[in-house]
């Protein structure tokens, strides 16, 4: 495909598309709603670039073959949606246990249980906070738009292979099937990429390499590599932390949201600062390590904030964490299927100016 | 002709018990490795369970896995680096309890690695637990009775089970009971890397095997075991050998 002008493509094609460009050249994946045109797409593309495409017999298959593509040196990625995503928690954890670079993306949808099909983003616990077993750490990106999803998917490859971590593309039904224009721009990379000195690929010229996640001895064994895994999450946490904020400076409410629901939020801020509403926009980019420092700052020229997500209230946790509690967090959300429309956001900020007397 | 240690196993103390047929079967894969000429070219994938540390005896790469995902782990490793010789070595519990989904797809895929499987007819490195091959009547510890084939079903045979998939190569159930046994346990282990050179497809080798201390017998019983019990319903011989 070449890179001249704009293309509409829906955003799970976005996402193939880009991960194409940067370089990935295996892919497993089980079909899931509402993430079917990635293994669609991408069964159609590796071949045009010489790579592998593998429907997997299960989510589970799916994730172990990309924990042997990524030990064999291969740009690889998986995606799936949530109840999918839950099946490949055992293969993340020992990805990550193995520090081996790979792109998983969970195109959110309605849980617990089978759910349905609509969009969600109740799956932030899973992604931020741990998902599989043992102390472990995604980076995790949160696209708003499809332009941000076809550039963060590529940066998602970079990182990776820069921390040598895991990194979840967490995004919804909402951005994986919605379409608009994206250019489709070359891959640059964004950081000087290490050498994969890791890799299983035979020991000619070389000590046999083991991968593994097993650490019996001596007893300390497990201790270290935990301790390593933690040095690698503090470095990562001090580089890494990307937000966007809009209209903070004078916002007296500050709205906090992520992902498709940040870019509804935008329309909910245009609408109360036509009113007069002096409202902002909190955006974390990465979800993990979280961006803590602007709701810090918000929380001291604020005089509350607004969690909108589309969950019962998860991310909204590590708002409160982030802010130190200083001031009050009101809440919109709810899971299952519901998503607010910039109107709804803006009749409960108007409930929050009525009830709580909002002043300069 | 000197009897020596083939290169591609280390000199390390082993971690198996007396009369177990895991050291048997190291051997003559390193044998293969070496008289293939393969060893800087191969990586194998450990399991979990008592083979779990295979990285302590094999002089190539390795890769340890999650509980039954070796098949998918190689297929991962055999799609990018084609001209590498993948071999996954895989228990009762790993290959036919929880990761029969990825044996049975990698297999029907005709993934070209080379499966050696270990059937002893219990879980070992978790002390002794019923494993899908294990006997009717056979006393593990959570079949202290004796395994019911009414509550409990039949032991899986696994040669007999993947004969039925066209994708795979080839099949071949041997033991290492008796030195006849060992002496074609080889060829076919031997067989079946040979074929993944050739890029002939899936190939597996199930070897029965010993287990002395979860059995509850002396290594000499359990020769016995394997000879006058396990082959009457494992019975030895090639199951598929596709041209």
């Amino acid at each position: 495909m070449s890179s001249q002008g704009k293309i509409l493509l829906k955003g799970n094609e976005v996402m193939s598309e880009a991960a194409i460009q940067a370089g990935c050249r295996f892919f497993a994946g089980y079909p899931i709603t509402p993430q079917n045109e990635v293994p669609e797409y991408m069964s159609k593309r590796m071949p045009q670039v010489g790579g592998t495409f593998i429907q997997a017999e299960s989510e589970i298959a799916a994730i172990n073959m990309i924990f042997g593509a990524s030990a064999a040196g291969a740009r690889c990625m998986t995606s799936s949606s949530s109840p999918g995503i839950s099946l490949k928690q055992e293969g993340i954890s020992y990805i990550a246990a193995a520090q081996l670079p790979c792109v998983i993306a969970n195109m959110q949808r309605g849980g617990p249980g089978l759910g349905n099909i609509r969009a969600s983003q109740a799956d932030y616990f899973q992604a931020v906070k741990g998902g599989g077993h043992g102390d472990y750490r995604l980076i995790v990106f949160a696209p708003s738009t499809l332009p941000e999803l076809y550039k963060l998917t590529m940066n998602a490859f970079d990182y990776a292979d820069y921390y040598r971590n895991p990194v979840m593309i967490l995004g919804d039904g909402i951005l994986g099937q919605m379409a608009e224009p994206v250019e489709i721009l070359p891959y640059e990379p964004i950081v000087e990429l290490p050498e994969k000195d890791f890799v299983l690929d035979g020991c000619k010229g070389r000590k046999p390499r083991v991968l593994k996640t097993l650490f019996l001895r001596p007893s300390m064994a497990l201790v270290r590599h935990n301790d390593l895994l933690q040095a690698s999450y503090k470095k990562i946490t001090a580089e890494l932390k990307l937000h966007e904020e809009t209209e903070t400076d004078d916002a007296e409410l500050v709205i906090a949201a992520y992902g498709i629901t940040a870019r509804i939020a935008k329309g909910a801020v245009k609408i109360a600062r036509q009113n007069g509403m002096k409202v902002g926009l909190i955006r974390p980019i990465t979800l993990w390590p979280f961006p803590d420092e602007p709701f810090k700052r918000a929380a001291r020229t604020a005089d509350r904030f607004l969690v909108v997500e589309m969950s019962g209230g998860q991310f909204i946790e590590d708002v409160k964490l982030a802010s130190e509690c200083k001031k009050p967090v009101e809440f919109l959300g709810s899971g299952g299927g519901w998503y607010p429309t910039p109107d709804n956001i803006f009749e409960k900020i108007q409930t929050i100016y009525e009830t709580e007397a909002l002043v300069d | 002709m000197e009897f020596k240690r083939p290169t591609a196993l280390l000199d390390a103390c082993t971690h198996y018990c007396g009369g177990c047929g895991h050291g048997i079967v190291h051997r003559l894969v390193a044998e293969v490795i070496d008289e293939l000429g393969i060893r800087q070219r191969t990586i194998g994938t450990a399991p979990v369970g008592c083979a779990v540390l295979l990285y302590d005896y094999f002089n190539c790469d390795i890769i340890e896995c999650a509980h039954g995902r070796p098949p998918a782990v190689a297929t991962g490793m055999k799609r990018v680096l084609p001209d590498r010789i993948i071999f996954t070595y895989q228990g009762d519990g790993d290959l036919a309890a929880i990761g029969t989904s990825e044996t049975i797809h990698a297999a029907n895929r005709g993934e070209n690695i080379t499966t050696i499987f270990i059937n002893n007819a219990i879980y070992g490195m978790t002390g002794g637990q019923m494993a899908p091959t294990t006997m009717i009547g056979q006393r593990t510890t959570t079949t202290q009775d004796g395994r019911d084939i009414t509550s409990e079903g039949p032991p899986i045979k696994v040669c007999e089970l993947l004969s039925s998939l066209d994708g795979v190569a080839y099949l071949q159930r041997v033991a290492v009971s008796t030195a006849k046994d060992v002496i074609k346990a080889k060829k076919a282990i031997k067989k079946a890397f040979v074929n993944q050179i050739e890029g002939r497809g899936y190939s597996l080798v199930e070897v029965l095997s010993m287990c002395p201390t979860d059995w509850k017998l002396t290594p000499k019983q359990a020769v016995d075991f394997v000879n006058n019990e396990m082959k009457k319903v494992f019975p030895l011989g090639v199951y598929k050998d596709k041209k």
